[in-house]
C-alpha cells in the first residue's frame, strides 16, 4: 500500500514554509523528494530579530529630562480597601485638562461608574472609573507619571458613601 | 536650493518613508527621536540621529525649540515634519526659516489660515466651494445654543485640529457638558490648543478627498481617494480611486480641489478632504490638510508618482514639472492601517513588544512599517503599526490580492486589528462599494450588541 501525498499535506508544508523565514525547503523520503521555493515577486520582508543596536551616530541635543518626582511614597493598603488598578499603561492624569480642578481629591465620595482619573495611552484619554462605592483614601500617583497595566493608581474606602 | 540634507522630525512608519526617498535622491538625513524611538528602526536607517527629549510627544516630537536646535546642530538645509505632530504647526514653519532653514510644507500663513479650520471654512467659501452648517463655540453653553437653531446630531471639531483627531458626534444635549470638557482636553493634548468648533452632522456621508501639489502659482492633483472606513473618525482603510462616481460628478470634487488650492496660491503637497453624498451627488468642503497623509501610498500606486519628492522639490522652491495631463491612474489600490488595538476588547490600545513582525511582500503589495520582530511599540504615541498597500488592475483584484496579504501577515506579541481588516475585506457591503463614514461602526456595534 502507498502512502499518498493529499492536499492537506501539501497546505501542512506549505505552512511550515510560510511560518520559516526560508526561502526554500526540500521534503526528501525514500520514494520522493519535493521542493518549495517562495518566487522572486511573492517575497516576504526581511525577518529580523532585533538585539537594541544603533548604526547611526546619536548625540544628546537635550541631556535626559530628569524624571518627574511629584508621586508620593507608596504606602501599604489597609484592610477594606479597593485599589483602582490602571487597565493601561500610559501617563496618569488627575484632570480633564492642565489647569482644571481634578476629578477626585482624597476625601472625594465615588459610585462604581465615577471617572477618577484618564490615561492617555497612543493618544486615547481613557478615562478610569473608580469600580467601586465608597470613599477615595488614597492616591497613589503623581499627575503626569507613566504607570505600568496593573499598577494601584488609589485606594477606596468601599461602602462609606 | 538644491536640499542636500535633512531633519526628519517624526517617527514610526512615515519616518521610515520619508527615509526612503531620501536615500533614493542622495539626501542626507538626520532622524530627530525621542528617547525610546532612539533605537527604532527609522534611527538605524537614518544616517544620524539626534536625541530631542523625553518619551512624551509634548517633551520631543512636539517640542519646536528641540527640533530646530537638533536641525541647527545637525547643520542640515531642511527640515520635514512627516504627519502629525509638528507638521501643521506655523510656529515651527516661521521658526525655521528665521534659522535659514527649509521647511518641507506650505508657507508658514498658508498653514495658520489652513490650520484654523474655521478660517479654513471662510477661505472654501471665497473659493466657491460648498460647507455644511457650522461654527466657533468658546463653551458648552454656545455649542448648545448651536444644537438649538442647528439640531442634532452634531459634531464637536478642534479648531486646530485635524486628521480626525479631537473630534466628537454628540447625539444630544445631556452628554455635552461632558463630552465638550473631554473634547477640549484631548485638543490641549494632541495640539496644544482646546479651540473648538461646531458643525451639523452629516449621515451616512462618503469621505472622499482630493491629492493636490502647488507651487504657489500652479496646481496639479493625483486623483481622489475614498476613506470612508473610519471608526471614530480615524481610517482604516482608504482606496483609490474613489469607486463608483460618476466621471462628471468625480470631475466637480477634483476640480473644486484644484479651484480651493489655486485661491490659497497653495505651495506644497496637501489634500482637500471632502463629505461627499453620492446619492444625491453633492459634496462639501471639510478641511485642507497641508502635509503629507498617512495614505498617500494608494495614490502613489495608481500614478506612478514619489509624492515625498514632489513635495521636497516644491519646497526647495521649484516650479512644478508636472502637468495635469501628465497624471494619469492606473488600476486600483487600497491600503489597510494595522493598529496596534484591540477590536474584541473595545479597541482598548495594545502596546508592548512585537515577539514576531513579518509581512508580505511583491506582486502589486507594498508595506510601510517600522515594525520588526523585537521592536516595541511604545504607549506615548498613535497605535499605526503598518500599512498594507495592494495595488491590482481593477478595485477586485485590489482586494482579493489585500486579502492575501492579510492573510500572510505575522504579527505577534501585541494584539492588532488584522482580523478586523480581513473581516472587512471579505464583507460583501465592502466589495460592492460606495459605503458611507457610519458603516464600520454600525457593523461593529451589530457585532457586539
Amino acid at each position: 500500500m502507498t502512502a499518498r501525498l493529499t492536499l492537506d499535506d501539501v497546505r501542512e508544508i506549505l505552512a511550515l514554509l510560510d511560518d520559516s523565514p526560508y526561502d526554500e525547503m526540500t521534503l526528501t523520503t525514500d520514494r520522493f523528494s519535493v521542493s518549495f521555493r517562495r518566487s522572486a515577486d511573492a517575497q516576504w520582508t526581511q525577518e529580523t530579530r532585533t538585539a537594541p543596536r544603533r548604526d547611526s551616530p546619536v548625540t544628546d541635543a537635550f541631556p535626559a529630562a530628569s524624571a518627574r518626582t511629584d508621586a508620593p511614597d507608596r504606602k501599604v493598603a489597609g484592610a477594606g480597601l479597593s485599589p483602582v488598578y490602571a487597565a493601561l499603561p500610559g501617563t496618569f492624569y488627575r484632570a480633564p485638562k492642565p489647569g482644571a480642578e481634578p476629578f477626585v481629591d482624597v476625601g472625594s465620595v465615588v459610585d462604581d461608574d465615577t471617572v477618577v482619573a484618564i490615561i492617555e495611552t497612543m493618544k486615547l484619554m481613557n478615562p478610569v472609573s473608580a469600580g467601586c462605592r465608597g470613599e477615595i483614601v488614597e492616591i497613589l500617583v503623581g499627575n503626569g507619571a507613566m504607570v505600568a497595566v496593573g499598577e494601584v493608581l488609589m485606594h477606596v474606602r468601599a461602602g462609606t458613601a | 536650493m538644491t536640499i542636500r540634507s535633512l531633519l526628519i522630525a517624526n517617527r514610526g512608519e512615515i519616518a521610515c518613508r520619508i527615509l526612503s526617498t531620501c536615500r533614493r535622491l542622495g539626501i542626507e538625513t538626520v532622524l530627530a527621536a525621542s528617547e525610546v524611538d532612539r533605537d527604532a528602526v527609522p534611527a538605524r536607517l537614518a544616517d544620524r540621529v539626534v536625541v530631542i527629549g523625553a518619551a512624551p510627544a509634548a517633551e520631543s516630537y512636539l517640542n519646536v525649540s528641540a527640533v530646530i536646535a537638533a536641525a541647527l546642530t545637525a547643520g542640515v538645509d531642511a527640515i520635514h515634519p512627516g504627519y502629525g505632530f509638528l507638521a501643521e504647526n506655523p510656529e515651527l514653519a516661521r521658526r525655521s526659516i528665521e534659522a535659514g532653514l527649509i521647511f518641507i510644507g506650505p508657507t508658514t500663513a498658508q498653514l495658520a489660515d489652513l490650520g484654523d479650520k474655521l478660517r479654513a471654512r471662510e477661505l472654501a467659501a471665497a473659493a466657491g466651494l460648498p460647507l455644511v452648517p457650522g461654527r466657533a463655540v468658546a463653551d458648552a453653553g454656545e455649542a448648545a445654543a448651536f444644537a438649538d437653531e442647528a439640531g442634532y446630531p452634531l459634531v464637536l471639531k478642534a479648531t486646530a485640529g485635524g486628521g480626525g483627531k479631537g473630534m466628537t458626534r454628540i447625539d444630544g444635549g445631556s452628554r455635552l457638558p461632558e463630552a465638550f470638557a473631554l473634547a477640549q482636553s484631548a485638543a490641549q493634548a494632541a495640539f496644544g490648543d482646546d479651540r473648538l468648533y461646531v458643525e451639523r452632522y452629516v449621515e451616512n456621508g462618503r469621505h472622499i478627498e482630493v491629492q493636490v501639489l502647488g507651487d504657489g502659482t500652479d496646481v496639479v492633483h493625483f486623483g481622489d481617494r475614498d476613506c470612508s472606513i473610519q471608526r471614530r473618525y480615524q481610517k482604516l482603510v482608504e482606496e483609490a480611486p474613489a469607486p463608483g462616481l460618476a466621471d462628471g460628478f468625480r470631475a466637480r470634487i477634483r476640480d473644486s480641489a484644484v479651484r480651493f488650492a489655486r485661491h490659497c496660491g497653495y505651495r506644497g503637497l496637501g489634500t482637500v478632504e471632502f463629505l461627499v453624498d453620492t446619492q444625491a451627488e453633492r459634496f462639501y468642503f471639510l478641511e485642507m490638510n497641508a502635509r503629507i497623509q498617512v495614505e498617500h501610498p494608494v495614490t502613489e500606486a495608481v500614478t506612478g508618482f514619489d509624492l515625498v519628492a514632489e513635495q521636497i522639490a516644491v519646497a526647495g522652491g521649484r516650479r512644478l514639472g508636472i502637468r495635469q495631463d501628465d497624471i494619469t491612474l492606473t488600476g486600483h489600490a487600497i491600503e489597510c492601517r494595522i493598529n496596534a488595538e484591540d477590536p474584541d476588547r473595545g479597541f482598548l490600545p495594545s502596546p508592548g513588544r512585537l515577539t514576531r513582525a513579518v509581512f508580505p511582500a511583491g506582486g502589486g503589495l507594498r508595506v510601510d512599517t517600522h515594525a520588526e520582530s523585537g521592536a516595541d511599540v511604545p504607549p506615548f504615541y498613535d497605535s499605526l503599526v503598518a500599512k498594507i498597500i495592494a495595488h491590482g488592475r481593477d478595485r477586485g483584484e485590489s482586494i482579493e490580492a489585500m486579502r492575501t496579504a492579510l492573510d500572510r501577515c505575522r504579527i505577534e506579541g501585541i494584539t492588532t486589528n488584522l482580523a478586523l481588516q480581513r473581516a472587512i475585506m471579505t464583507d460583501a457591503q465592502f466589495t460592492a462599494g460606495g459605503i458611507g463614514t457610519r458603516w464600520l461602526e454600525t457593523c461593529l456595534s451589530a457585532r457586539h450588541g
